[in-house]
């Protein structure tokens, strides 16, 4: 038992009811916010050093041991997870509170960003199949709200939408979790490690294996069920969009390599080859959606897509070391994109367009962006040193170990094409004549501290891979052992 | 009562998808209404259906029905019902600043590509 394990979730409860009091008075909630997330930050990293120190943290809500209770369990990829979402958000939340207009900032910004990140914590740290349906709508409710914040006509077209299909997949989500509950009469995932095995006879494990991968593919944005994402993440303030290509799509991965890892791939035969097939298609279909975009943010809302392809990658060839070198991709482009986005908002803020045939000269006006924007762009395509290139180095590496050519020619040629995509974005927005209409907005210092602090963090794992390393890898060694996983969940009441 | 909870789960969610394939705003929301009852029918009858006391110890009941899906039933409906409401709210601002609830005829007003 360990209260640390509630806190990333408390605390931005907490403050998040805190700064509804305080919503009509913007500078104390910025105040209140920002140092409300640096609280949480330090507490993510505690965490991660307990887990890596301690093994798997657990909390059992009112001491009812699992499986009758709800239990939060960390283990190092929800710690690692819950560090990197404090990291981004609090450089996301240092850039909004500098570039929001007034009236966003008082229509309620503050609660929902805290709302929002105790829905993408809660999600990352609970150990319950229904309790992970709750903060998906916890999460997702927060998203909608700042989805159209503003109120522009476009927003509230795309923000229905959206909601309609996240409404849609909840509903498989919650049929899933009946089936599950009615076929074994459990909830728990550690407990369900040990009675879903018994469910493949009758055939049931298959219908919930295809439910529940349609349901986080519709959340992680794959293929086929990404084309809600780009016109969605055009909509809100660029800021907002950054924090939602961060996190969103990657609560919906982080809970395919949860579930994947813990009962579907011992279990079925036919996951990993689909997700083989799936995670090449995502990745290739989105950059060439990526391709064909004139616009800043749409074509970062492609990458997106294409990127959660990697992720899938390292989960469907299945070794220790592609493990590692999903997780992996996944904290670098958690960093790498949202300062991508940043980018995008900051350009924005500067010329008032993300229109790539509007926009030209920026790296005359602000050469520093031009750098940020070029190091986070290098990394988004693997570029050594930069933090993809480790990435893509160990899912290449565990590819060709197992023999998986197709895939890694796939991951390759997209890698170049997402080359291509950036320095798209640089010749236009940054090359070219300077455009006349340059609007002077106060704060640019803050918001190019808040992307330099996240390409820097970008630059340091590059070079210094190592000292994530062991993190990453004793993550994936924990997701490949389910069974131990679920012993020490379910063995704890003796303690 | 099996086959009966079973039919009516079928119908809710049949009913529901048609409408959610409609092109208004207002069928939308009324589909997902009924797919989302319909749902919460089908974990109702995750507990098994038979007869049962209620699920209070010391009532000397050899036989009670089980309390957990009626928790998470009543979690369904609760964000349920907060989804719908922030729907409705969405469909009548987009009416308002459109005034047209069609979404076909929506479709490509606002492209700005």
């Amino acid at each position: 038992m360990n209260n640390l394990c509630v806190l990333p979730v408390v605390i931005p409860m907490a403050t998040g009811v805190l700064l509804i009091l305080t919503h009509a008075r913007p500078a104390l909630s910025r105040a209140i916010a920002i140092s409300a997330n640096i609280l949480s930050l330090g507490v993510a990293l505690a965490l991660v050093e307990t887990v890596r120190a301690d093994g798997i943290q657990l909390l059992a809500f009112g001491n009812w041991p699992a499986p009758f209770g709800i239990v939060f369990t960390v283990d190092m990829l929800s710690a690692l997870m819950v560090a990197v979402t404090m990291v981004v958000s609090t450089a996301t939340l240092l850039f909004a509170s500098v570039s929001l207009d007034d009236r966003l900032e008082k229509n309620f910004f503050y609660p929902l960003f805290q709302f929002l990140l105790m829905g993408v914590n809660g999600a990352f740290l609970t150990g319950d199949l229904f309790n992970l349906f709750v903060w998906f709508e916890v999460l997702l409710v927060s998203s909608y709200g700042l989805m159209a914040l503003g109120s522009q006509a476009y927003q509230l077209q795309e923000t229905f939408k959206y909601l309609v299909v996240n409404a849609l997949s909840s509903a498989l989500f919650l049929i899933g979790i009946a089936l599950i509950y009615g076929a074994t009469g459990t909830l728990n995932m550690a407990d369900l490690v040990f009675k879903f095995p018994a469910l493949v006879e009758s055939g049931m494990a298959g219908v919930i294996t295809v439910i529940f991968l349609v349901v986080f593919g519709i959340k992680g944005a794959l293929f086929p069920l990404y084309v809600w994402l780009p016109r969605a993440y055009y909509g809100p303030p660029t800021v907002i969009s950054g924090l939602f290509g961060g996190l969103l799509t990657k609560v919906g991965v982080y809970a395919l390599f949860r579930t994947v890892t813990l009962f579907f791939a011992p279990t079925s035969s036919f996951v990993l080859p689909l997700l083989c097939f799936v995670a090449g298609a995502t990745m290739l279909l989105g950059v060439l959606g990526a391709l064909s975009q004139w616009d800043f943010k749409r074509i970062l809302s492609y990458h997106i897509v294409s990127q959660v392809g990697y992720m899938i990658m390292g989960l469907a060839i299945y070794t220790p070391l592609a493990l590692a070198g999903g997780i992996f991709y996944i904290i670098h482009h958690i960093l790498v994109k949202t300062s991508l986005f940043l980018v995008a908002a900051a350009v924005e803020k500067r010329y008032g367009t993300t229109n790539l045939r509007a926009l030209g000269g920026a790296a005359d006006g602000s050469p520093l962006l031009a750098t940020l924007f070029m190091f986070a762009g290098l990394a988004l395509a693997g570029a050594p040193p930069l933090s993809g290139f480790v990435a893509k180095f160990m899912l290449l590496r565990s590819g060709l170990e197992a023999a998986n050519y197709v895939l890694v020619a796939v991951s390759i040629v997209v890698s170049f094409l997402t080359l291509y995509s950036m320095m798209k974005i640089y010749r236009y927005a940054f090359w070219r004549e300077e455009t006349e209409t340059v609007i002077v907005v106060p704060g640019e210092p803050v918001r190019t501290f808040a992307i330099a602090s996240l390409v820097t963090l970008s630059l340091v794992l590059g070079f210094g891979g190592a000292l994530l390393l062991p993190y990453v890898e004793i993550a994936a060694a924990q997701l490949l052992d389910p069974t131990a996983w679920g012993t020490v969940v379910l063995e704890a009441r003796l303690r | 009562m099996h086959f009966a909870v079973l039919t009516v789960i079928a119908v809710f969610i049949t009913c529901g998808v048609y409408l959610l394939l409609d092109r208004t705003l207002l069928r939308i929301i009324i589909g997902l209404g009924l797919l989302s009852n319909g749902v919460n029918l089908a974990l109702l009858a995750s507990g098994g259906l038979g007869a049962g006391a209620a699920p209070i110890l010391g009532q000397g009941n050899a036989t009670i029905v089980d309390p957990l899906p009626q928790a998470l039933i009543l979690t369904a409906i609760v964000i349920g019902f907060g989804v719908t409401a922030l729907l409705l709210t969405l469909a009548f601002a987009s009416y308002q600043s459109q005034l047209s609830d069609d979404l076909e005829d929506l479709h490509g007003r606002l492209d700005d590509e």
